[in-house]
């Protein structure tokens, strides 16, 4: 208590320095966060980029832009705390997944815009590439499904589609990489010696890595159509890739990790069976598998947790739910049920149940467990006794049956029993779509008290590396929980609303007819 | 016939003309539908613009009917909106304090507790979202009675039930200490509600500075309190107040509270009502 007591002089009061600063290079925006040794926010900047939407399903960023932001919102940070270089310890990246850039080493400059990993344009592509076999031609050594979030096929278009690029590469004159090495290259000097490197995990969303040997592998590569010349090399997320120059000279550039790899080292799940789940308007939940890259047979992917320094690699079960905080915004903007995002609870309060209602979201497919591109929406079971309020309480529950069918997956894949959900977001701030959670989970459901998980992972994992924290163990001791749910509904309830959930999203498949 | 304001009735009028038909006018189109000069239609406007009850499109200069129109509709915060606006803030105030946060707001003759933070030392809590708690002897629900009038009414005409020892039940000593908790902006619960138990709160306030809800910390009584003497945890007679503002008046007399948890719960508050106050529809 005597330790918090000196430090309670204000709300935004923080602990003496010195610190650990972390950039998060995000989708929509970059920011950079500062924080103390307990892990408290000391500071915060952020500016948004520019979103380039040149046809449809095409998402394209300008690096150019992101790397101006990216030191802008370092220094902006800085400022706002009141510090200098001096006062940071280390700087910890975390990013964007998938987003692929190729840029011209001799002169730094982008030689396209960036290929965002929400961009289907290679969709034809990947099929194309699982010839015979499908879409899990490669998943025995990446863990991955052809798709086009990945980066290799987003490589390979460039390559094809943009004049010049192919004999360029082939001539050693780019460079590829995901943000993280954008970010990295140009804070270590650019032209000037900057390091080409990437972490373990942002490499394990290329599909061109071999999860079990953590390097590149040549036969896919080659499949794949990429010069291996043009590769970053691999290293750990947590050790120091160089030091910075310009504003920044002399700090330690010493953590990578991709955005939901992030966020759950900043839950600090790093034991097997700790699972993070963050709620945007999409969801992501990671389950720690240990030193076992465990195959997914149920609609998974198996992706890179972590690796710290010269420890061995940290794997982790990955499921994403396409819509959750996206079907609160359709009910707010398309449907005008609700004025806020907020309000979403009170209308689902106003009634007891969801009146025999189900919502099943697809509204772009069903992603994990069962990737099926036929699905579209549906809203099943309704009577004329079903109410706009019971349909609010459905919208909820399809966030929590999602989330359930994710942890289902993930327990008979890797054989482990999820003992509480640690979750993050600004769904989180629904107090009745968590204890939903915890009531279809049948378990605990835990927020922490930093909203912030992602930053501060990459702040974690940079502070591992310069000794700033001794240890996990020291990290644990910073989480803090601030909510807890736990479950409270009868088990024959939850058996029952669960099939009926089941027989509503069999109800959404196959809706599209054969596409061609 | 009673003499009627006429900048009020072209006021309304202007408000009518953009709630029909075309919705967005530019000033010479307003002006010449109400024959009146420009001057004064530009007025009216600046100053319906002011109250937010008419924006100006940035763009064309035209006008359109504001936000704050919708708000005197549905003139109540939603208290969901409320807990999303305040979750990062009350999570700083319970790291700062190394106490539970709770905030509440005026429902029922009582105060709901719509978001709760636990004391962040990781032992087993129970989440109390939902629950109510008397208006007049918990910190929360005297900074309520204090500010909002409904609130105060029914803490006025209700039944102030004797919780402990520390409890105030009588009227005029509980209008002191609304009166007090208006001075300086902050209310306290010295085992007045529970024993063992301290409390601290604070009024969120929204942009026009209505009273929406109030947030504050609650701990033991040793670690809300200064220098907490044996005898104010047993309930009896008073210790010496060495201050005027952190001191607060139970039934057994006055007790200090310490003035960095004060700071803290004050911050926060004003930090949640300045997010409020950001709020756009």
């Amino acid at each position: 208590m005597s330790e918090t007591e000196n430090r309670s002089t204000g709300a935004s009061s923080h602990g003496e320095g010195p610190f650990i600063a972390a950039i998060d290079q995000g989708t929509t925006s970059s920011r950079c966060i500062v924080f103390d040794k307990d892990g408290r926010i000391v500071a915060v900047d952020q500016k948004e980029h520019e979103q380039i939407l040149p046809k449809p399903g095409w998402v394209e960023h300008d690096a150019a832009e992101i790397w101006t932001n990216v030191q802008q919102v370092v220094a902006g940070a800085l400022q706002n705390a009141g510090i200098t270089k001096a006062d940071v310890k280390a700087l910890g990246i975390t990013n964007q997944r998938e987003t692929t850039l190729l840029w011209d080493k001799a002169t730094g400059e982008p030689v396209h815009n960036a290929l965002v990993w929400q961009d289907t344009r290679t969709d034809t592509l990947c099929r194309e590439l699982g010839r015979n076999v499908g879409q899990d031609r490669f998943r025995r050594e990446t863990g991955l499904p052809l798709a086009s979030y990945f980066s290799g096929p987003k490589i390979r278009w460039l390559l094809d589609n943009v004049d010049g690029l192919r004999e360029r590469a082939e001539r050693g004159e780019l460079l590829f990489g995901t943000m993280d090495s954008w970010v990295i290259w140009n804070l270590t000097g650019g032209p000037d010696g900057g390091r080409h490197v990437t972490d373990v995990t942002n490499a394990s969303r290329t599909m061109l890595m071999n999860l079990h040997s953590m390097s590149w592998d040549e036969k896919i590569c080659q499949s794949m159509g990429v010069p291996m010349s043009v590769l970053p090399e691999i290293r750990s997320s947590a050790e120091v890739y160089g030091e910075a120059t310009g504003d920044l000279a002399g700090v330690p550039v010493a953590s990578a990790l991709g955005d939901q790899q992030a966020a759950l080292f900043g839950q600090t799940c790093y034991a097997e069976g700790e699972a993070k789940s963050t709620y945007g308007t999409g969801t992501f939940l990671l389950l720690n598998t240990g030193h076992e890259a465990v195959n997914s047979y149920n609609g998974l992917l198996t992706t890179v947790g972590y690796q710290i320094g010269d420890d061995r690699p940290v794997y982790a079960l990955e499921g994403a739910i396409a819509v959750t905080g996206s079907l609160v915004q359709w009910m707010r903007d398309q449907m005008g049920l609700i004025n806020s995002a907020a309000e979403i609870e009170t209308l689902a309060s106003s009634v007891e149940d969801n009146g025999g209602a189900y919502f099943v979201p697809a509204f772009s497919g069903l992603f994990a467990p069962y990737w099926r591109d036929d699905a579209r929406g549906v809203i099943a079971g309704l009577t004329r006794y079903v109410t706009k309020a019971h349909i609010a309480r459905a919208v909820l529950e399809a966030t929590a049956w999602q989330t359930r069918e994710i942890v289902d997956a993930m327990q008979k894949d890797s054989g482990v029993e999820l003992t509480a959900l640690k979750v993050d977001g600004g769904m989180t701030s629904n107090n009745l779509l968590m204890q939903t959670m915890s009531d279809f989970l049948d378990a605990p459901v835990v927020r922490p008290m930093v909203a912030e998980t992602t930053c501060l992972g990459a702040a974690y994992a940079a502070g591992l590396a310069v000794g700033f924290w001794s240890d996990t163990d020291e990290l644990r001791a910073n989480w803090k929980r601030a909510a807890e749910w736990t479950p409270s509904m009868d088990a024959a309830d939850r058996d029952r609303e669960y099939k009926n959930w089941l027989k509503a999203v069999q109800r959404t498949m196959g809706w599209i007819e054969e596409e061609n | 016939m009673a003499r009627t304001i006429q900048s009020l009735e072209r006021a309304a009028a202007v408000l009518r003309l953009l709630a029909g038909g075309e919705r967005r006018l530019g000033l010479s189109d307003i002006a010449s539908s109400m024959e009146l000069p420009k001057g004064t239609a530009h007025g009216l406007l600046r100053t319906l613009q002011q109250e937010g009850f008419v924006e100006q499109d940035g763009a064309t200069g035209k006008y359109q009917l504001g936000a704050e129109l919708l708000r005197l509709g549905t003139s109540y915060l939603d208290v969901h909106e409320l807990r999303s606006r305040a979750l990062v803030w009350a999570d700083d105030l319970a790291r700062s304090s190394g106490e539970s946060v709770y905030l509440g707001v005026f429902h029922l003759q009582g105060v709901l507790i719509v978001h709760h933070v636990f004391r962040p030392d990781n032992s087993r809590q129970v989440l109390e979202v939902g629950a109510m708690q008397p208006l007049h002897s918990t910190a929360l629900g005297k900074v309520l009675s204090a500010f909002d009038p409904v609130a105060h009414s029914e803490a006025v005409d209700g039944e102030r039930k004797r919780f402990t020892e520390r409890t105030v039940t009588g009227l005029a000593e509980f209008e002191d200490v609304l009166e007090a908790t208006r001075t300086r902006g902050w209310a306290a619960d010295v085992e007045e509600t529970w024993e063992g138990l301290a409390s601290i709160a604070a009024p969120i306030r929204d942009r026009r500075r209505m009273p929406v809800g109030a947030v504050g910390v609650t701990g033991a009584v040793e670690r809300v309190c200064e220098d907490v003497p044996v005898a104010v945890a047993a309930g009896a007679a008073a210790t010496t107040a060495t201050g005027v503002t952190n001191v607060t008046s139970g039934a057994a007399g006055d007790v200090e509270l310490r003035p960095m948890l004060v700071a803290a719960v004050r911050d926060c508050a004003r930090a949640v009502s300045r997010d409020l106050g950001a709020r756009r529809f």
